[in-house]
């Protein structure tokens, strides 16, 4: 059970025309907390949808739970980058929760006892996450942070052992970020969910973190954050010198980095 | 004391197929318009509905039967809308509106086009633009119930899909929902749905009580006109609508104690 839950070997992907990234290798093991850093428009989200199976790829091979990527996508808890529920969508949260589960069956729901047992799973997936408090009120009144968590709960509802996160901390103020990072974590540990999560700034996260893949100058490094966020392997990576520094109160500060794109395609098409 | 005779307006065929007729219209406009209001479709709803005008228009300019028309022209345009390229983005902006009104406008002036190339005596423009309820026959019932009962049952069907993929297209992509696939009388359409989602946030509760609130307003419309000189469609879309207002107010109420 100690296999990796992805293996990628030389991962290789075109996207219109353009060579994203290339020479990107890396394992997540079981239960651990990964997250994939890197500049604006560096191809962060493209590589959690070529573990999802949904980006071809150019080269290199990608095992994900043990068979070829997008064979068993059900298997795969994903929570897309995306905006806030508009105010005016009037659904419970336990409705978008539930639909993780059903969302994909056809037919009219019959009351019984898988419906029960259904309802169960959701009651518990929603404590896991903490929000049972406003799980029942309309999606679109709640905040950033609750939508968060109710949409990672409908990722979690069917037991995946893999959780794809696009930057959720996107658009969630200081301490919500901390807090969601420290949800993520316990995930991994009481559930045994590996969670591989994009992410902006690595410092609300690095307390919390296993492994980091960071991906810059078309290629990408992985490793424990210690190893990977240092002066050295950026520089190496961005080949450009690059310093990382410590503030006092722990935080890392990368500095001299080239400067991002001014286009951040990954948000642009779906 | 002397007592009026009116006759009850059941003994009445038209009477009767107007109530059959209606009934089917409310109960399938009432399921199919959650699902609008949930997407944010209504405009679609109402151009659909305004684009069997040219439809019969042309259909009798070409000699054929307008039944014909209004299927070929809804169909059309319901498979346009879909297939132009709508510009979503992921913040969820699309320009949706401006399709659907360029088709709108198209469609419209084709069946004023129809119209008076067809220069004779087209049956009165505002029955083919917005439809009679009181001259429905027996066959045309059984014609709108071969339509509604397998829209119907095709919705029960992909009702939960559907759902998933209205509320959170990119995770339902994902995880397997063909989102394209799923996605295809005006106040009907839109009034009971709306006041609906207004009062209750559950998804099952909220569609049985829309059917349930289209039904009522068509029953209870059908009646007030025959006792009284007025359209029938007025009284319906009142109703509709006075529901819907008092649903807002009950939804405001509920918000303020909470």
């Amino acid at each position: 059970m100690n296999d990796p839950v992805v293996v990628a070997e030389d991962l290789e992907t075109v996207l219109g025309g353009r060579r994203i990234w290339s020479g990107v290798s890396f394992a997540i093991a079981p239960r651990s907390f990964t997250v994939v850093l890197g500049p604006n428009g560096v191809g962060k989200s493209t590589l959690l949808k070529a573990i999802l199976g949904l980006q071809p790829l150019s080269g290199g091979t990608l095992r994900v739970l043990g068979a070829a990527a997008g064979a068993d996508r059900r298997r795969i808890g994903y929570v897309p980058q995306r905006g806030a529920f508009d105010e005016s969508v009037r659904v419970r949260g336990l409705d978008v929760v539930r639909l993780g589960l059903d969302g994909t069956r056809w037919g009219v729901p019959l009351p019984g006892r898988a419906r029960r047992e259904e309802r169960a799973r959701i009651d518990e997936v929603v404590r896991l996450v903490e929000a049972e408090g406003y799980a029942s009120r309309s999606i679109g009144k709640l905040s950033g942070g609750e939508q968060q968590r109710l949409i990672i709960a409908q990722a979690l509802v069917r037991d995946p052992p893999l959780l794809l996160l696009d930057e959720p901390l996107d658009s969630l103020d200081l301490s919500a970020q901390a807090s969601m990072a420290a949800l993520v974590q316990r995930i991994c540990r009481e559930r045994g969910v590996a969670v591989v999560m994009v992410a902006h700034d690595v410092n609300p996260i690095l307390p919390y973190l296993d492994e980091v893949i960071y991906l810059a100058g078309g290629t990408a490094v992985s490793g424990s954050p210690e190893a990977v966020i240092t002066s050295e392997t950026l520089s190496a990576l961005y080949g450009t010198d690059v310093e990382v520094l410590r503030a006092a109160d722990g935080r890392l500060v990368v500095v001299g980095q080239p400067e991002a794109p001014a286009f951040h395609t990954d948000r642009h098409h779906r | 004391m002397t007592a009026v005779a009116i006759a009850s307006p059941f003994s009445f065929s038209f009477m009767v197929n107007a109530l059959r007729a209606g009934t089917i219209v409310a109960v399938l406009a009432g399921a199919l318009g959650w699902f609008m209001v949930l997407r944010r479709q209504t405009f679609v709803g109402h151009t659909l509905s305004l684009v069997g005008f040219p439809g019969a228009a042309g259909a009798t300019l070409l000699g054929i039967s307008p039944v014909v028309g209004y299927f070929a022209f809804c169909t059309g345009a319901a498979a346009l809308v879909s297939a132009l390229p709508t510009g979503g983005s992921a913040r969820g902006f699309t320009e949706e509106s401006a399709v659907v009104g360029s088709v709108q406008s198209l469609l419209l002036a084709s069946g004023f086009l129809f119209v008076s190339l067809y220069a004779g005596n087209l049956g009165g423009l505002s029955s083919l633009l917005f439809g009679s309820f009181l001259g429905i026959t027996a066959r045309q019932v059984l014609a709108l119930l071969a339509v509604a009962l397998p829209a119907v049952v095709l919705l029960a069907a992909l009702g939960r899909p559907l759902l998933f993929a209205s509320v959170d297209p990119q995770v339902a992509g994902a995880a397997g929902v063909p989102v394209r696939a799923v996605s295809v009388a005006f106040p009907l359409l839109v009034l009971p749905p709306a006041a609906a989602q207004a009062l209750t946030l559950r998804p099952a509760a909220g569609l049985l009580l829309s059917v349930g609130i289209g039904v009522g307003a068509t029953w209870a419309g059908l009646l007030l006109a025959y006792y009284l000189p007025y359209p029938t469609g007025a009284f319906i879309t009142t109703l509709s609508f006075a529901v819907y207002v008092i649903a807002r107010i009950v939804r405001s109420i509920r918000h303020r104690r909470s």
